[in-house]
């Protein structure tokens, strides 16, 4: 069986502001398909490291290729055509506060280089997939109309809509009570497993990405359920801990439930405390 | 004894950081100016946006510029008339008044009045924009923000910023004339013959040339502190004053040098 396809490739890079390593020589390779989980607290450097994936951060050292092209050093307009095939959801949903919610989730389809759509298909896309992360009622909204879930969600819906091949996930259940933050988890898998898509999710919660690893979506009965735990599944969901901008684990859910790294082992055990 | 030369490095550090940042300052803003500049030529193009900017600068800023153009042509020529009284020349007012708002109190007063509402608008927009990761967010969805946000506000302001000087300049004169008329006594065709007669090419070049170097240095520093803003909702507070505290600086920078320049034509 061939090895599958490279899409996301770190090498060695490191970011530094001010003196301050916030990602420090992190190496990882992230294969076509894969669901991968980061964990970390606060500040150990996930949002740098979707963001440095992007290109939106250039590193001080090392290489980054996305689709086996090397972004590092290549110039703004550049990266445009690449990240077409990107989606990506911000911490804070990051929703452009003069539009409405149409007009937001639209944007990547009318505005993105790289992305070709029909203008007559735009918003027929935009309605299905807000109707897909329950808000079809909303176009006319403003973001600052909608509740903190709703907004994560229309971020959900415009990461997705231009069917991208990886979508970043920025903390998606950050700030939310458990009940959305579960909702917020199921519309992640959902949109997954519809396309098939490579994830990768940044959390600080361990429970997110125990949902990734081991919930599906079906299809046929449109609900999320727990898959059985096989070697097969496993296989598909990576987990990696930052610690202060080092990488200190990486593998699968089993793996990191066993790391003898006191860091890891430590960040596990008080996950499943609070949970 | 021993901790001296480390007190004497960490001064010399700082004091390098210290003569470092307005040079850096000035090589990222020409840089931004440099992009924005070069939008103009290179597509896409977001025309709607220019429009909805040249509503929002040219239109929204009519009432306040006129207000501030009446007062001034009144003020202007009340003192005045006083001055030239004393000669027996209150009969020239129209001709003070003219030469006055059109060379250099236009200008300055329309393109200080678009700094302080709209060099902060923009900056406090941007500003806001980037706090919330919307600027990161538009770069991920395959748009330029200088393209997006930046071109199109520096050539609304820079197209508007003359018509609102003509504007306010008119306003002011009808000003002055109410002044005249009213409270000198002097004729309605003797107040605009001396307005008219007064203005050469040059002083009417240079009250376009002026608001138009103005409005582009207006509409770059708002946008350059608007997309430098780091630190949260203070940092978009710090951000909006220095972008007017900036421009007015540069406004009468650019005034004196304009200046020099057209006396020496």
């Amino acid at each position: 069986m061939p090895a599958p396809e490279s899409i996301l490739r770190f090498d060695g890079v490191s970011v530094i502001y001010d003196g301050v390593r916030v990602l420090d020589h992190v190496s990882f390779t992230l294969a076509a398909g894969e669901t991968r989980v980061i964990l970390g607290a606060a500040g150990a450097g996930k949002t740098v490291l979707l963001k440095t994936a992007l290109g939106l951060i250039s590193p001080d050292e090392g290489r980054v290729s996305l689709f086996n092209q090397e972004i590092t050093g290549l110039r703004e307009r550049q990266l445009f055509a690449i990240r077409a095939q990107v989606g990506m959801l911000f911490q804070e949903s990051a929703l452009f506060d003069s539009l409405t919610i149409e007009e937001n989730v639209a944007y990547p389809l009318e505005n993105q280089i790289g992305v070709r759509v029909d203008p007559a298909e735009v918003l027929p896309r935009v309605e299905a997939i807000l109707k897909d992360v329950e808000l079809g009622h909303t176009l006319d909204k403003f973001p600052n109309e909608l509740s903190g879930g709703m907004r994560r969600r229309v971020g959900i819906a415009r990461a997705n809509v231009t069917y991208p091949k990886l979508v970043f996930y920025d903390s998606p259940t950050a700030g939310l009570d458990p009940i959305t933050a579960n909702n917020i988890m199921s519309l992640v898998i959902k949109q997954r497993d519809q396309r098939n898509t490579t994830t990768v999710i940044v959390s600080h919660r361990l429970q997110d990405g125990a949902l990734m690893a081991n919930y599906r979506f079906n299809s046929q009965s449109g609900k999320i359920e727990r898959q059985r735990h096989t070697g097969a599944l496993d296989t598909h969901t990576k987990f990696m801990v930052l610690q202060k901008g080092r990488l200190v684990f990486e593998g699968s859910e089993d793996e990191l439930h066993a790391s003898p790294d006191p860091y890891v082992a430590k960040f596990v055990l008080e996950q499943a405390q609070s949970a | 004894m021993s901790r001296a030369p480390y007190v004497s490095i960490n001064a010399e550090t700082a004091l390098l950081e210290i003569l470092k940042a307005p040079v850096s300052t000035l090589q990222d803003f020409c840089l931004l100016a440099g992009k924005a500049l070069a939008n103009l030529f290179r597509a896409p193009h977001y025309w709607d946006d220019v429009l909805i900017q040249m509503d929002r600068i040219g239109v929204g800023s009519l009432p306040i510029i006129c207000l501030t153009g009446g007062f001034s042509g009144a003020v202007m020529a009340l003192q005045m008339s006083k001055a030239l009284d004393t000669y027996g020349a209150s009969s020239q007012v129209g001709q003070i008044v003219s030469i006055t708002l059109v060379a250099q109190l236009g200008p300055v007063l329309t393109s200080l009045l678009v700094a302080g509402r709209n060099a902060s608008g923009i900056a406090s927009e941007l500003g806001s924009m980037k706090v919330t990761e919307q600027i990161d967010a538009m770069r991920a969805l395959g748009t330029d923000p200088v393209q997006k946000l930046v071109t199109p506000r520096m050539f609304a302001m820079t197209v508007m910023l003359p018509f609102l000087t003509v504007i306010a300049d008119f306003v002011g004169m009808l000003g002055g004339w109410l002044v005249a008329l009213g409270l000198i006594g002097t004729t309605s065709a003797l107040y605009w013959r001396g307005v008219y007669d007064i203005l050469v090419f040059a002083d009417v070049l240079q009250g376009l040339i002026k608001p138009l170097v103005n409005g582009l240095v207006i509409s770059l520093v708002g946008c350059y502190y608007g997309m430098a803003t780091s630190g949260g909702t203070q940092g978009v507070g710090r951000a909006t004053t220095q972008a007017v505290v900036v421009s007015s600086v540069w406004i009468f920078v650019i005034n004196l040098f304009l200046t020099q320049l057209f006396v020496n034509l």
